[in-house]
């Protein structure tokens, strides 16, 4: 009767989990393409890791609190590494449905991953969609911070070289009245020359040399 | 009392404010993609002949009359002949559409430096669609670069009828690049001498730090081994001599009358010959220069796209036959795929049509030009190599330099003549014409924010200062030739510099440029005709490629008046002067005593 049991047990696990069976998921490994020399072997031992991993994420999951290792069956492992698991409910003969099984996987992924040292491209459960990161969106597009840097420097400096022009020219307009007034004094200096001040005759404006002024009246009117 | 003429503060500022002028965007993203379409190592030998028949000549010519007239173009050419101030008119003309659609340019380039320090680089990974269940779909079927160019940065509508909207963060960037460029013509020569000796500078800094990156790449050796084996084949192939020509003439950019405002503020005797050889020659090492940088890049874009490209072939096989992970390599990959082909048949059948021919050659051959080059083909680039942010931000940079080096004699071109206008110099100061012009140009240059910018933008590019400016220097070279006098030319300068004028230039100036620019004008004329209706390049989102349409009849009639409003100043001013001379002669006409 035992013997029969034996028999019997190993043949419903195989009806159980079969390549496109119902509530099967084929999983694929590349672990030499992500570890390169750091790559580990694939024995029965990181099967039976795997398997821990599916049972815990399982458990995870409500009503289902009671998954063992021994429910998750794996078959047709292949030299890729890839093979099909199923999920049995503990009597054995059902398997749980896809959906849980795969709300369970993609909650827990990330721990999966990091057991075996890889990542969603590595480990991939084909049907199982990977979730994308969410884009970091600052609240403020970094380009426009910089943007406003540069644009308030540059209109500091065009604003400071156009006031600089304008004082420039400015300074520029006052300086030919400036340079009358020196002259003017350089005139009003009266030169000494041996002591003797010299008045130049242009300041004077016009003397009337008394020497010609009384010529018109020693002449006789006609 | 008259205002002494504002001078360069020494010759090297004229030398490199020539340079920055001329070394510019062209030479980066035109050059070398001539090189690879017309034969690699061979292109360079009607480049050089050229470069000695036309570039240097004509760049001298135009120096000479400047320093000579010592006034802007249209001053210039009215003391020549007063029939010839239309050819001035036209400069300023040019001048005139080339600064609107060239500033865009460095918004872009502004937009993509911004972009730069942010982690990972904007354009390296594709957003995630509305439902975050997988990437864009535009962005899916284009590439990362392609998506970020054409959809962030342009927004582009499927074809140049959809106008759109004015995109306000280009038009902020806009805003900004002609502030920038204001900035530096604020003050005249003053400013403009202080700015040309960095953006002359830099830009060689960093194309000599990406030369020793870029060699270092991994697959560099595959460009630059394609781009200079010799395809001797194409010396025979007339438009590699007539491209030639071409990137001579407006790489140096004869005819715009920058060159002609630049050399007015030169001291009379300053030795414009030596100058004029000089900045022609590092213009074209330039040339030469960047496209051994570019090639680099492009070899190790190709050799990584190839790369990736078999890698994905080997997943896919590793996958269908699940075969051991790390089996099959590239070099064992073709004996596999036989191998499976006879062991089986059925299942390699199936996967046989997902399986991509993956070739260094074409991915090699991808030859492209203009913004597509710097924009997308360098930005994918940069995204795969280490601390990308650095190597993004000093790209951009030196693109920045480049385009507001080339703006400033652009700029220059345009202000010289009206700064040199008794009329408009007495009303105005030199600072607040430079802001009404640059105010103008940036509210015009809105346009090319639009979503139906891009489209324009070509438009600009290819028409508004082709044709034309073949036919101003077509016109200047006959009118210092023959108009003026060629002799009385000669000993202009030989009283201005002291040197007499060497024979080759008076026969090339005389005989073989006219004839060279003619020919180039009837090729010109003849592709134009030939070509029929005039097509542009489309984004298509749905496909995400490109695709070929016709312009409308309104993009026609934009690409006549472009071309018409600078060539028609010639004989409209000519004739002008005419009436206005006859009239003056029979006004003056003293009564027969």
């Amino acid at each position: 009767m035992l013997r029969l049991l034996f028999v019997l047990v190993p043949a419903i696990h195989a009806q159980l989990c079969q390549p496109d069976a119902e509530n099967a998921f084929k999983v694929r490994l590349s672990i030499r393409t992500a570890l390169g020399d750091k790559a580990y072997v694939w024995d029965t031992n990181e099967e039976y890791l795997f398997k821990a991993m599916v049972a815990f994420s399982m458990r995870k999951v409500p009503n289902r609190e009671t998954t063992e290792i021994s429910h998750v069956l794996l078959c047709n492992v292949t030299q890729r590494v890839s093979f099909w698991f199923v999920v049995t409910d503990p009597s054995k003969n059902h398997t749980l449905p896809a959906v849980e099984i795969e709300s369970a996987i993609r909650m827990n992924r990330n721990r999966i991953n990091n057991a075996f040292f890889l990542n969603d491209q590595s480990l991939e459960f084909l049907k199982i969609p990977t979730t994308l990161a969410p884009p970091t969106d600052p609240s403020v597009p970094i380009w426009i911070i910089i943007f406003g840097v540069i644009f308030c420097i540059v209109i500091v400096a065009v604003v400071l070289l156009i006031l600089s022009g304008i004082r420039e020219r400015r300074r520029k307009s006052k300086e030919p009245s400036e340079a009358d007034d020196t002259e003017d004094k350089c005139e009003n200096t009266i030169t000494i020359e041996n002591g003797i001040p010299c008045d130049p005759l242009d300041t004077k404006g016009g003397h009337i040399n008394d020497a010609f002024m009384t010529e018109d009246e020693r002449l006789t009117p006609l | 009392m008259e205002k002494a003429r504002p001078l360069w503060a020494n010759s090297l500022q004229f030398v490199f404010a020539c340079i920055s002028y001329a070394v510019g965007l062209g030479n980066v993203w035109r050059f070398p993609y001539l090189c690879q379409m017309y034969g690699g190592g061979s292109f360079l030998v009607p480049y050089i002949i050229m470069l000695f028949v036309e570039g240097m000549p004509l760049l001298y010519l135009e120096l000479a009359v400047g320093q000579r007239m010592r006034q802007g173009s249209i001053g210039a050419w009215r003391t020549i002949s007063p029939y010839l101030s239309g050819v001035g008119l036209a400069s300023v003309v040019a001048s005139f559409f080339l600064a609107t659609y060239y500033n865009i340019i460095n918004a872009w380039a502004f937009w993509y430096l911004f972009h730069s320090f942010q982690d990972p680089l904007p354009w390296s990974v594709c957003p995630l669609n509305h439902n975050r269940t997988g990437y864009d779909e535009e962005c899916e079927k284009a590439s990362s670069t392609q998506y970020f160019w054409y959809r962030k940065t342009l927004n582009i509508s499927p074809s140049i009828q959809d106008s759109g909207r004015v995109q306000w963060e280009p038009a902020l960037c806009l805003v900004l690049a002609w502030l920038v460029v204001y900035l530096c013509i604020l003050r005249g020569t003053e400013s403009t001498g202080k700015v040309v000796y960095f953006t002359a500078s830099l830009p060689y800094c960093v194309l000599l730090i990406y030369l020793v990156r870029g060699l270092t790449l991994h697959g560099a050796t595959n460009g630059l081994a394609y781009m200079f084996t010799p395809k001797l084949e194409q010396l025979a192939n007339p438009k590699a001599w007539i491209n030639a020509a071409t990137q001579i003439f407006f790489s140096l950019g004869l005819g715009f009358g920058s060159l002609i405002a630049f050399a007015s503020y030169n001291q009379p005797s300053n030795n414009c010959q030596k100058h004029a050889i000089i900045v022609s020659l590092i213009n074209s090492s330039t040339s030469i220069f960047a496209s051994i940088v570019t090639f680099s890049i492009y070899g190790f874009k190709a050799t990584f796209n190839y790369e990736s490209c078999l890698d994905k072939v080997i997943l896919l096989l590793t996958n269908s036959f699940d075969l051991e992970d790390g089996f099959l390599t590239p070099s064992n990959l073709e004996q596999v795929k036989s191998y499976l082909a006879s062991a089986f048949p059925s299942k390699y059948s199936e996967v046989l049509p997902q399986i991509k021919n993956c070739s260094l050659q074409s991915e090699l051959a991808t030859a492209v030009q203009g913004t597509g080059l710097s924009f997308i083909v360098y930005t994918e680039a940069i995204k795969n190599m280490e601390v990308s942010q650095l190597w993004s931000v000093l790209y951009f940079l030196m693109l920045l330099m480049l385009g507001i080096g080339s703006m400033l004699g652009n700029t220059a071109a345009i202000l010289t003549p009206l700064t040199d206008s008794k009329v408009i110099s007495r009303h105005l100061p030199k600072e607040a014409i430079s802001g009404l012009v640059c105010l103008v140009n940036c509210v015009i240059g809105l346009v090319f924010t639009m979503e139906a910018g891009n489209y324009w933008f070509d438009i600009f590019n290819d028409y508004a200062a082709t044709l034309s400016l073949l036919l101003i220097v077509l016109v200047e070279t006959i009118a210092v030739c023959y108009v003026y006098g060629l002799r009385r030319f000669e000993s202009d300068l030989k009283a201005m510099t002291g040197r007499t004028l060497n024979w080759y230039w008076k026969v090339i100036w005389a005989g073989v440029s006219p004839l060279l620019i003619v020919s180039l004008f009837v090729f010109y004329l003849t592709d134009y005709i030939l070509t029929g209706t005039l097509k542009y390049q489309a984004w298509d989102a749905s496909q995400g490629q490109l695709v070929t349409k016709d312009y409308p009849p309104h993009a026609l009639a934009v690409i006549g008046l472009l071309v018409a409003s600078s060539t028609m100043c010639i004989p409209l001013v000519a004739l002008g002067t005419f009436i206005t001379r006859c009239f003056k002669r029979k006004g003056d006409t003293p009564p027969v005593a």
